[in-house]
């Protein structure tokens, strides 16, 4: 269930896939990626795809964080959603890698949500977000 | 001293503000202990045996006197009027209260300071060489590049869940004094065609499994080093193994998948890594560099009066050659015959926080060797700092002898202990008191952990010791011939354990066989290395 969405376009209705499915036929326009996928294998089909899905069934996997900064420096622009064990703690530099729809779930209250997002106005490095790094506002 | 901007100072003050919310979350029972141990956990604060333990960052060790003070402070307000400073170039706090930890990192905010990646899967405080930018052999000063990638993993977004924790270490000089290829990444910097960058070791580490880092790239400019970074941490974070804690640093995956493979892949990624444009420009660590310049040295010739005996040994052990004529780098041994191994009181902290504001142009550091140095002390003020050290009992002329030994805390404190370390290094520095006899042994250095995890980084030690559990009992076995320094090595296991008394017996045989074997001004390391393990096994265990 997507409980937080940062998107303007149409939810997509199509169940997503594996991504053995996927590369194996498809047509399919989601696709689901685990841990231990690799996200590079999309990079040929990122333009057909409408919602990529990153599962995270441990909060600690951390694996799916790099794979949304592949998917979007390959220029995908298209949904990517964290689903699983996703906190609130975590969410902001889920957001910074890319993410930018979220299923967790347990539920979480959208106040603290909002208020992990808004906590730090500045952040030190590049990523996949659109935050200018500190470095950069220094130089100019 | 690097001084934070408002961007600095307001990530460290948002950091407080998150913590403190999360703490209050905590106590009024909105989440479990469960849920709040990995959110404490990014944040320095453990549950040991019988108390909150937190850890303070120190980055790359260096310090000002009012950063020392507060040190001094928080030990006394919130702790029991003492600090231990760690083999990471940190300090930690043993007997801390959830509901006053807030307050205390909003003292350290006060003073540019935090806890940030203290501990959890992220990447740690950079450690770094503490004689940085008054050692006469270093290419560069190490720190502007160590503050450079505080500043690019102090909340990295993609590394913060990794395998397992990442421990970076930045050097600039051949003699490697921050046991630098022990490290997950470890960086020497160096020029070529009088450019600055790095040479990249990847995979060093301790623990059960120690290896030191192989050499994955010799030559990495400086303003491409934070990609290359990066690169190396994807692929960690992509391959790292996940199935097992015990495998899961970075060393296994270099050594599983073989250097030439990593570095391949390395390749393959920074290719990519460098389009996006996350290196900050040469001119940011030109802005950090420009906080590191050397201090306003006065031209002095003035040689210190040796009449003093006592003071004279205290010169010749802890006092070191400066890259400034006139100058020295005084170090101060935490390690009095009988103490606890990097143990400081408040009053002690003061004293050498008014030590370097008085003499040694505000600067301190921490080494990895749990001692302070005092980095920039004129050579005619070193007797009167001398004698204030010595006021303090600080004036241990022990530096790098046998009765200087790295400890863990072990099995008085921490909750992954097996057994005591403390315990054992007072015993062997008490076996050992005699200075003199203490002289004449020379360079020995040795190290205790409490358990595998090395913390005490007995694998490095000219000697080392492990304690272990052997069926409800501590037992210690002892291992020879390791080093953290340019001459990295990994220590070999003697034989069967003994237990307490009968290992400070063992290093004593260990000792005296070497004073029997050794050749000249043979260090114990270089003889153990010329004779093998043999004679030494006999004499322990013969």
């Amino acid at each position: 269930m997507v409980e937080f969405r940062y998107r303007d376009d149409e939810v997509t209705e199509q169940p997503s896939v594996t991504l053995d499915a996927f590369l194996d036929q498809s047509n399919a326009t989601a696709v689901r990626l685990e841990p231990d996928d690799d996200a590079r294998a999309l990079i040929p089909f990122l333009d057909r795809l409408t919602l990529i899905e990153v599962a995270f069934p441990k909060f600690r996997d951390g694996r799916g964080y790099s794979s949304a900064r592949i998917l979007r420096e390959a220029g995908y622009t298209g949904e990517l959603r964290a689903q699983g064990d996703v906190l609130v703690d975590q969410i902001a530099f889920m957001r910074r890698c890319g993410f930018d729809s979220f299923a967790p779930e347990g539920s979480l209250n959208p106040a603290d949500v909002e208020a992990a997002f808004a906590r730090y106005e500045n952040v030190y490095q590049g990523a996949a977000d659109a935050a200018v790094p500190v470095w950069k506002l220094r130089h100019g | 001293m690097y001084k934070y901007d408002n961007y600095d100072q307001a990530i460290v003050d948002a950091r407080v503000a998150e913590f403190r919310d999360q703490v209050n979350r905590r106590m009024a029972g909105e989440i479990t202990e469960d849920q709040f141990k990995p959110l404490r956990l990014m944040n320095g604060l453990y549950l040991q045996l019988h108390a909150y333990m937190l850890r303070v960052a120190i980055p790359y060790g260096t310090l000002d006197s009012r950063q020392t003070r507060m040190l001094a402070h928080i030990a006394r307000k919130y702790d029991r009027d003492y600090g231990h400073f760690t083999t990471r170039q940190n300090i930690q706090y043993n007997w801390i209260k959830l509901e006053e930890c807030a307050d205390l990192l909003e003292d350290l905010a006060s003073v540019e300071m935090h806890a940030i990646q203290t501990s959890g899967n992220c990447i740690r405080n950079i450690s770094s060489d503490q004689y940085a930018g008054a050692a006469a052999d270093e290419v560069a000063d190490p720190r502007p590049l160590a503050e450079l990638l505080r500043q690019w993993s102090t909340f990295h977004p993609e590394f913060s869940y990794l395998p397992r924790k990442f421990k970076i270490a930045v050097i600039a000089s051949p003699e490697d004094r921050a046991a630098m290829r022990l490290h997950d990444i470890g960086l020497e910097l160096v020029k070529k065609d009088g450019v600055l960058g790095a040479r990249v070791f990847v995979g060093g580490g301790m623990g059960r499994t120690p290896m030191i880092a192989p050499e994955i790239n010799p030559f990495v400019e400086a303003d491409d080093l934070l990609s290359y970074i990066e690169a190396c941490l994807r692929v960690y974070n992509r391959y790292g193994r996940r199935d097992n804690v015990y495998k899961a640093r970075i060393k296994i995956l270099v050594h599983e998948i073989g250097a030439d493979e990593y570095r391949r892949q390395v390749t393959e990624e920074f290719a990519h890594v460098k389009t996006l444009g996350i290196d900050p420009p040469l001119a940011e660590l030109e802005r950090i560099t420009a906080f590191f310049a050397p201090p306003a040295f006065e031209a002095t010739e003035a040689e210190p009066d040796r009449s003093d005996p006592d003071f004279a040994v205290w010169l010749d052990q802890n006092v070191k050659p400066h890259k400034q004529a006139g100058y020295a780098i005084v170090n101060i041994s935490l390690k009095p015959i009988g103490g606890i191994p990097g143990d400081a009181s408040s009053s002690q902290i003061d004293v050498m926080a008014d030590l370097a504001e008085k003499y040694s142009f505000d600067e301190l550091r921490v080494t990895h060797a749990q001692n302070i140095v005092l980095p920039y002390v004129a050579k005619r003020d070193l007797y009167a700092v001398w004698h204030a050290l010595r006021e303090a009992e600080l004036a241990n002329a022990n530096l790098d002898l046998i009765s200087d030994i790295i400890a863990c805390p072990g099995l008085d404190y921490c909750s992954l202990a097996n057994a005591r370390s403390i315990p054992i290094a007072q015993k062997i520095a008490t076996r050992f008191a005699d200075a003199e006899r203490q002289r004449d042994i020379g360079e020995l250095k040795l190290k205790i952990s409490g358990c595998i995890n090395a913390c005490g980084h007995h694998h490095a030690g000219h000697i080392g010791i492990l304690g272990v559990d052997k069926k409800g009992v501590e037992n210690y076995q002892l291992t020879l011939g390791g080093s953290g320094a340019e001459d990295v090595s990994i220590g070999k296991i003697t034989g069967p354990g003994f237990d307490e008394d009968g290992i400070i017996d063992a290093v004593e045989k260990a000792v005296e066989k070497y004073r029997e074997l050794r050749d000249g001004d043979e260090r114990f390391v270089d003889t153990y290395r010329r004779v093998g393990m043999e004679p030494f096994k006999e004499a322990i265990y013969g």
